[in-house]
């Protein structure tokens, strides 16, 4: 075991854990954040998708010890109480049927949105290409994605 | 921990002496899941606090019956939404309504749910009429009359009694919630970081648990080193019974590690118990011999003579569930009791397995439902709540989390079985239907668990002394399992349906989305446009001479309508299918374009017409059929587990690609409300259209005829070459 310090949405955070533990776990068990989900374990699916310094990692395949800027997971965005737009917009489209992937899809469309503020379908859909959905929400999440673009800028 | 008892002596109801008059005692039937769950209290409590809590056996699974069901509550009982609570799947708590499955969620409980609000609130009312003097009553979210109000009357009236089931609920007319896209109560806490899954449960002193799996179906374990990772970081058991291993740990990721040690460390012996290599329909029609059953057979002395014949053969590969969770359930043992938290489609029914399985007494066991990630149909919830249930023996009382890693839910949940369907038909010289034969070969639909003795979980057959279960039977018609929607709701003259039901599966098979219907609605629906080619006909024109019911015809040529479909019209396929022959009518036009250079069918753009009858959620029904037909595109085009003679080949979710954003296409679903019909399930209706659809599709476009799913490019390709 190892200290670490994290910067997790805004917050410092110590944390003793082996070095090659994936973030994933550290997020979800030390610091009981349930938005990064365990998906595959793989860097397949995209459950476990979380910001760092503003890009998209999958956190299941991540070691803590190689996270070296802030960390920002779907709790740093808004609660129920203060949604962000991105989170407003898909509750607004009921985007998901069982929303296992919801997380990923919103925070990869969070690092796609501050790059390309107004993306064109086709855009939405190659950034979020990566991430897989079973239920088919598909279309539902490109709409959300599309509302929240047009709140935010 | 609350007793079932103790739960009704706080529920705040009056408690009357009720004796069961000889009439009742015969069991009138009643509504929905009321006639398995007879008591009022069963279904609704009534609070003080201005709250309705409403029990219901069926869980949420991301399908939105939630919401429905609370939509139909606060309609019957005159209550504004806001005032409904649900508690779903609890055997300490809700009716036991066995599983949410086949598409009978709202059909069902919501059925039970609008008997017993209307019979409830004719109750508060009567008790108000007697203490106002009048009966000249009105109802604004719980108040009489702007004066008493349902949260004083609650303790008044006694719901500790059998629903009469003659209680009217309202006209559609009357309904303010019922009909409308009322937002999913559970999807705000899903995208800001709640306790939304069982995956997300915590508790006290919480180890976490994995399991270590043979490496193929019929591994036996001959060695593996217990006592090397018992003394691995954080881990606190090892547990090794017969061919089942776990471990649990502190630590996530210490279990995690453990599980790879301890696989590392096992020896197995293997066996080759699979079908020949990627053909295992061969392998399944090779099994021929199985003895035939005429689940159909009508026939017609004035039909016109047969003037020209056509017979053809589809398959479908075995498919996988493929939740993209992983499925998880936490189990702890207090002295000798049970507790699960569990994704289960059916709270009672695994309660029941795991009494079995441990024997000890139903009642010993509390299965409690939370949420997993989307399963359609039978996936490994029921085999992981064993799982966990069997190392949190091993924990001295800790409880246990315990989640699959993806390569034991591919290798191991139980699988959509294999098809094989041998159609047959022949056109009169009208060029009309006068003969049908539908013969199919299919491996058991449904393993679940809730047989009266025994278990079908999976590590109850890897144990040390196994705990088997009995063989199954098919799931018997109407509905039907392997033959669901075998039987065409065409008006053909001569009909007859065979039936071969495999029970030995070389791979566990049981319940996904529809049953036998995907690929039974595949098969006739596409051999109705082979029969519609021969015979020079437009397929929609062809479908509706043969199809009497109006409702069928209103949502064919509802769908036609808004695809624009006309004689002649290019790229586009048509199919239409009444799910399970007693549930909601769909129809899907879909076009596609096909690269002929690679082979790869791109679904452009879908249109499905639905009629579930009365339509409690709209938006709830587009979500379903437009995530149907994805699904079901994705099935068709893509999907196989793959095998060699001996393992499971199929690990990962490169190994079984599914659709992905850039090949999904727009779904256009119209909806025929009939508010004044009673509810017809949506969740399965549009898998079997959409696979003929497309099928329909590529042919119309290219002239070349797919029978074998998936559709994959390398097979168009040499389809096309």
């Amino acid at each position: 075991m190892a200290n670490f310090t994290l910067r997790v949405n805004g917050t410092s955070r110590d944390v003793s854990v082996d070095a090659d533990t994936p973030l994933l776990y550290v997020l979800r068990n030390d610091l009981e954040l349930n938005g990064p989900k365990f998906g595959c374990g793989l860097a397949q699916c995209g459950a476990c998708t979380v910001l760092v310094d503003g890009k998209p990692v999958r956190s299941c395949v991540m070691p803590v010890s190689q996270v070296k800027g802030a960390v920002e997971t779907i709790e740093g965005l808004g609660n129920q109480e203060s949604l962000h737009p991105l989170q407003k917009a898909f509750i607004e489209q009921q985007a998901c049927q069982c929303g296992y992937c919801g997380n990923g899809m919103v925070m990869s469309a969070k690092a796609l949105l501050a790059r390309n503020p107004r993306p064109t379908n086709e855009e939405i859909r190659k950034a979020l290409n990566g991430h897989l959905c079973r239920c088919a929400s598909h279309n539902r999440i490109v709409r959300a994605v599309q509302q929240a673009a047009k709140e935010m800028s | 921990m609350t007793s079932r008892r103790d739960f009704l002596k706080t529920s705040g109801a009056l408690v009357i002496a009720f004796s069961l008059a000889p009439e009742v005692m015969a069991q009138a039937k009643l509504p929905g899941s009321l006639g398995n769950n007879r008591m009022l209290n069963a279904w609704l409590r009534i609070d003080a606090d201005g709250t309705v809590t409403i029990f219901t056996g069926k869980i949420e699974l991301g399908q939105g019956i939630g919401t429905a069901l609370a939509q139909i509550a606060a309609d019957e009982l005159d209550v504004d939404l806001k005032r409904i609570r649900m508690v779903h799947g609890d055997t300490a708590l809700t009716p036991n309504e066995g599983q949410t499955a086949g598409s009978l969620s709202v059909e069902n409980s919501g059925t039970a749910v609008r008997f017993a609000c209307a019979e409830a609130r004719e109750m508060l009312l009567s008790a108000a009429a007697a203490k106002l003097g009048t009966q000249d009553l009105k109802v604004a979210d719980g108040t009489i009359n702007g004066s008493l109000t349902y949260w004083t009357l609650a303790g008044e009236i006694d719901l500790k009694k059998e629903a009469s089931g003659t209680a009217k609920p309202k006209p559609a007319s009357e309904h303010k919630w019922v009909g409308k896209s009322i937002p999913r109560h559970d999807i705000p806490k899903k995208f800001t970081g709640g306790a939304a899954y069982v995956q997300d449960v915590r508790m006290p002193g919480m180890l976490f648990g994995r399991v270590v799996r043979p490496p193929s179906p019929d591994a036996k374990l001959v060695s593996a080193n217990e006592n090397e990772i018992k003394r691995l970081p954080g881990v606190v058991a090892v547990v090794r019974d017969g061919n089942f291993l776990a471990v649990a740990a502190e630590r996530e990721e210490q279990a995690i590690k453990a599980r790879a040690a301890l696989a590392k460390s096992a020896v197995w012996k293997e066996n080759a118990t699979l079908p020949p290599s990627g053909a295992a329909l061969q392998a399944l029609w090779a099994y021929r011999a199985a003895p035939g059953q005429v689940m159909e057979n009508k026939s017609s002395a004035t039909a016109a003579p047969a003037a020209k014949s056509l017979a053809a053969r589809y398959t479908r590969p075995f498919q996988a569930h493929g939740s993209i969770g992983p499925s998880c359930a936490v189990a702890q043992w207090t002295d000798g009791k049970l507790r699960v938290w569990t994704h289960s489609q059916g709270v009672y029914p695994l309660r029941g397995d795991l009494a079995n399985v441990f024997g000890i007494e139903p009642s010993a066991v509390r299965c409690t439902h939370a949420e997993g990630a989307g399963c359609y149909g039978h996936n490994g919830a029921d085999d992981v709540a064993l799982d966990a249930a069997l190392l949190a023996r091993a924990t001295g009382g800790r409880p246990v989390k315990l989640q699959w890693m993806r390569d034991d839910e591919f290798m191991w949940e139980p699988y959509g079985s294999a098809m094989v369907m041998k159609m047959d038909g022949a056109l009169d010289a009208q060029g009309n239907i006068v003969s049908w034969s539908h013969e199919l070969w299919s491996h058991p639909h449904s393993r679940r668990p809730g047989q009266s003795k025994g278990s079908h979980t999976l590590a109850a057959r890897h144990l040390e002394k196994p705990v088997g279960a009995a063989p199954v039977g098919d799931v018997p018609l109407p509905s039907g399992g392997a033959d669901r929607n075998s039987i065409p709701g065409y008006d053909f003259p001569n009909v007859k349906v065979t039936k071969h039901f495999i029970v030995d599966s070389p791979l566990r098979t049981s319940a996904l989305r529809t049953l036998g219907g995907y690929a039974n609605v595949f098969a006739l629906e596409s051999f109705i446009d082979e029969l519609a080619l021969a015979a020079g006909a437009d397929p929609v024109e062809f479908r509706l001479r043969h199809m009497k019911d109006p409702r069928a015809r209103a949502v064919i040529e509802a769908t036609a309508a808004r695809a624009g479909w006309k004689p002649g019209i290019r790229n586009w396929g048509f199919a239409y299918a009444r799910y399970k022959n007693l549930g909601c009518y769909c129809a899907v036009a879909a076009e596609v374009a096909v690269d002929r250079a690679n082979g790869q069918v791109r679904v452009v753009r879908a249109v499905s017409g639905v009629d579930v009858g009365q339509t409690v959620n709209p938006d709830g029904v587009i979500n379903q059929i437009e995530g149907g037909f994805i699904q079901s595109a994705s099935w068709t085009l893509k999907e196989a587990v793959s095998f060699d003679r001996t393992r499971v080949k199929t690990r990962s979710w490169a190994d079984y690609p599914i659709l992905r954003f850039d090949e999904v296409p727009p779904v256009d679903v119209v909806i025929r409300n009939q508010p004044n019909e009673r509810f017809l399930g949506v969740g399965e209706g549009s898998q079997g259209p959409a696979a003929a659809a497309i099928a329909n599709a590529i042919a119309n476009a290219t002239g070349k005829r797919m029978r074998d799913l998936p559709f994959t490019p390398a097979r168009v390709k040499a389809a096309l070459a």
